[in-house]
């Protein structure tokens, strides 16, 4: 089985405004990602030759048809593709793939979510996580499990198996919080950018026990785009191409739902997707040879297990990491320079190259107020699905 | 021989303080409590609760009927007992009849259930009755009801009580009714429900019985009169030449209230449970008539007591609102919340999933034995394809992993309290807790199982199972 490392480069990206985008449709957002990208690789909408569009919800059933009327693309080949979540990491992947197999030199990737048409300040079907909770698909099932209630699940447990007091395992999650949200404030194109405190977090209305309003990532629109070509052709475009190093996928067969043996104190889709990322870009010492992650932090629990799951710390001890500011901007190993999905929202099928978008410009040291010095590898980790079942996309990245 | 050999109750964990209803209206502060149903609960899921009690330690593949009644059945077309044996996983010839229509129902049953057995069409027939019913808010007939179910098993073999005779009379009367199309019972004019109605009804047809029966009221050791309220009680007893104090059975007024059709079954049940070998019990049901029958406990009744079953369900509670009743019952309008449309269930799927859904049935692989729900044609831990024996979990206990208490899931009761819980012999299931405290909930809880409404979207009410306390 070959690596995807080092043949395929990124040359171009776009990233809309995320936030409430009143003012914009699906299509714009859509339309400014793209046209973002192509201008960044110096490109004609004529050279694309395959496209991957990712969307969770908005323009169902099918937006490849009207992408090709959006974009006025010239009957060129559109695939829309839905990973739950993980939606936008996957429309990379593919197209990386397809670049790769050499049957397409020019490939575009598109993530695009439209939240706030739906008139509901939540996600807009009434269970996110049918089928896993119930005998089958829209049968037996409870209408009671929403995202922040699945998500606290973790945290309770971590909290329980590691012995942590309400308050200090809730301390511990505020402090992650108010990094991102520090962060978030030098992100131009964050949703919400203001510093928050770890007083505000605790205060917060309870949203599903022990997560507070805080510890919960926003509702957001947004679009990221990503142009990918051949290695040998990147230097054509510009002078800082961005390479693949590795492109993951696990898909978990939802035993944190089924089987005793899950804890709910670690993502095991997580640990394997991770595992297989850094096999697979040669990393053997990630928390020595990572030099800065976007990871899922949807929930501030998310983030932390995160830190577990991929080997950034050790099991049960990322306490001590974020007492000891490891991820921040200026620590060790920075973790959502940007603000992450907490500053972003959540924009489903848009997230994940949304975070390839910022270690790109990481990446080319064009971050500005929060960028990183001499960023190495970076690595996106995009979560979709439940802690008990998920399908997490880990990608890695490098100069 | 044919009587009574096993039985079972449901009473509801919420009660409801009188005292809270006449302060919300500034009325009468009535005393003592009345059972309240939850917002996931109905006659259906009650009724299944006081089988499953009353079936303990019995095989369902023995049960060959059973005649559910009630008076607030979810369904005008579509029979409640056949969902209640695909619930208790009967088998599929065992003959299911819903009665229905007065607050006689559930000694009707029985008389069927005596008649079934003496002619040899059943052996074991199981009778439910249980009932919901609603008041007006602010009237007295909120105040009265309260919400249960009851259940006995009728047969010929090892019998607690033996049913020694059955005299009944039927009698037109408008005193207390209800129009299939309105939802709130109405009765009327007190004395003439009172004096031509239940005090007229009742000492007549119990003298009556008696004389049939060849017996004194002194030969009775305690007469378990369905009543509303301690006064009927009372006065009825009295006419009939019973010493009420000393023979009649505590009517549950100040625990439960009236529960409607099932308050005779509950009734009986509590008897039985206060019961000794050899004792008289004379059994009267009022309704549009009057349902007399004579009893005499066995040795039986030792074993099946200790058990404590009623008096273990109604010592099991905790209060609710007046506020949340009048929510839980949707007799005020709220806000809706922002969500989106709940999805329309499938009659088709959930018609294919029964086994798994109504009598909650995961999978046992038969090569590596790993418990799974639901049903897993491929095993979630040795790959074994379609090698699997379907494993019941509703009579199982399980323990909570973790849990959360969720205030943005739409619920009458929030917060949604969720766990992952894991079962006594294996496997692990996604639930809601129900009928719980939120301070209480721990990791390591035990739970156990109980059958609820979920989703109600185009006239198709889905139930499944929740997950309590055990109590």
């Amino acid at each position: 089985m070959e690596s995807i490392k080092d043949k395929v480069a990124v040359v171009g990206m776009g990233c809309t405004k995320f936030g409430e985008n009143w003012d914009q449709s699906f299509d714009d957002l859509v339309i400014d990602a793209v046209y973002e990208a192509y201008e960044d690789a110096g490109i004609e909408p004529k050279d694309v030759q395959g496209v991957w569009i990712g969307s969770y919800w908005s323009d169902l059933p099918a937006p490849s048809q009207p992408l090709a009327t959006t974009l006025k693309l010239d009957y060129k080949p559109i695939t829309r593709l839905e990973n739950m979540c993980a939606t936008a990491s996957d429309t990379f992947r593919n197209a990386a793939y397809a670049v790769a197999s050499g049957v397409c030199d020019i490939a575009l990737a598109i993530g695009a979510e439209k939240l706030k048409d739906s008139g509901y300040s939540g996600l807009p079907t009434d269970d996110i996580a049918m089928g896993l909770v119930s005998t089958a698909p829209n049968t037996f099932r409870s209408r009671n499990f929403t995202a922040p209630g699945h998500f606290a699940m973790m945290a309770t447990s971590y909290f329980n198996k590691y012995g942590l007091t309400p308050e200090e395992g809730r301390t511990m999650l505020a402090k992650i919080m108010v990094k991102n949200h520090h962060n978030g404030t030098l992100s131009p194109k964050a949703h919400f950018r203001r510093e928050i405190t770890v007083e505000q977090v605790l205060k917060a209305p309870m949203i599903a026990w022990p997560l507070g309003l805080l510890d919960c990532c926003g509702v957001s629109d947004g679009a990221a785009a990503a142009i990918l070509v051949r290695k040998d052709m990147a230097k054509d475009f510009r002078a800082d191409p961005v390479y693949i190093k590795a492109l993951q996928i696990a898909v978990g067969p939802s035993e944190g739902y089924m089987n005793p043996k899950h804890d709910w104190t670690m993502v095991k889709e997580t640990h394997r997707a991770g595992q297989a990322a850094y096999a697979e870009a040669g990393v053997t010492n990630p928390r020595k040879e990572i030099s800065m992650a976007e990871v899922h932090d949807c929930f501030s629990i998310t983030e932390a297990i995160i830190y577990e799951d991929l080997q950034f710390s050790q099991r049960g001890r990322c306490r001590e990491d974020i007492d000891a500011g490891t991820f921040e901007l200026t620590g060790e190993l920075p973790v959502n320079m940007d603000g992450g999905l907490k500053c972003f929202g959540h924009p489903i099928g848009a997230s994940g190259l949304r975070m390839i978008y910022e270690l790109y410009k990481q990446i080319q040291g064009k971050a500005g107020p929060r960028q990183v010095e001499n960023p190495g590898l970076g690595l996106a980790h995009n979560l979709g699905g439940t802690p008990g079942g998920a399908t997490i996309a880990v990608s890695i990245v490098g100069p | 021989m044919v009587g009574i050999t096993s039985y079972g109750v449901y009473i509801p964990y919420y009660r409801l303080n009188r005292a809270e209803i006449g302060q919300y209206w500034g009325g009468f502060q009535v005393p003592g409590e009345k059972a309240v149903a939850n917002f996931d609960e109905d006659t259906v899921t009650m009724g299944v609760e006081a089988c499953r009690e009353c079936l303990k330690g019995i095989p369902e593949e023995e049960i060959d009927a059973l005649y559910f009644s009630s008076t607030t059945f979810p369904y005008a077309e579509k029979q409640s007992s056949a969902l209640v044996a695909a619930a208790l996983d009967l088998h599929r010839n065992a003959r299911t009849t819903d009665i229905s229509g007065t607050l006689r129902s559930g000694s009707d049953a029985v008389q069927l259930a005596i008649d079934a057995v003496a002619g040899s069409s059943g052996r074991n027939v199981l009778v439910c009755a249980s009932d919901l019913r609603l008041g007006l808010p602010n009237g007295s007939k909120e105040l009265e009801f309260g919400d249960g179910a009851g259940a006995l098993l009728i047969g010929d073999s090892d019998l607690i009580a033996t049913i020694d005779g059955v005299y009944t009379v039927n009698n037109e009367i408008f005193d207390v009714y209800r129009r299939a199309d309105e939802r709130f019972v109405r009765s009327w004019e007190d004395r003439f429900v009172r004096e031509r109605g239940y005090m007229k009804v009742v000492p007549e047809t119990v003298t009556a019985a008696m004389s049939e029966f060849k017996l004194e009221p002194s030969d009775v050791t305690r007469v378990v009169m369905q009543a509303p309220n301690p006064v009927y009680l009372k006065g009825a007893a009295k006419a009939a030449g019973f010493d009420a104090k000393a023979q009649a059975v505590d009517p549950l007024w100040g625990m439960t209230g009236n529960m409607g059709s099932a308050h005779p079954l509950v009734l009986m049940a509590a008897a039985l449970e206060g019961s000794n070998p050899g004792d008289r019990l004379l059994w009267v049901t009022y309704g549009d008539g009057c349902d007399v029958m004579a009893l005499t406990v066995t040795d039986r009744i030792a074993e099946i007591r200790e058990k404590q079953a009623v008096t273990r369900m109604i010592g099991s509670k905790a209060l609710t609102t007046y506020q949340k009743y009048l929510r839980w019952r949707n007799l005020i309008a709220t806000e809706p919340p922002m969500r989106p449309r709940e999805e329309p269930a499938s009659a088709v799927a959930l018609n294919r999933d029964r086994k798994c859904g109504l009598a909650l049935y995961g999978s046992r692989c038969d090569r590596c034995g790993s418990i799974q729900y639901p049903v897993q044609r491929i095993c979630m831990d040795c790959g074994a394809k379609d090698d699997f024996t379907y494993y019941p979990f509703a009579d199982k206990q399980g323990k909570i992993v973790t849990f959360s208490h969720d205030n943005l899931a739409v619920s009458p009761d929030p917060p949604t309290t969720l766990a992952a819980v894991d079962f006594e012999e294996g496997g692990r299931i996604m639930m809601d807790i129900t009928d719980r405290d939120p301070s209480e909930i721990a990791v390591g809880l035990p739970l156990e199982m109980t059958f609820r409404k979920f989703r109600n979207t185009e006239g198709i009410q889905v139930y499944w199972w929740k997950s309590r306390p055990v109590r």
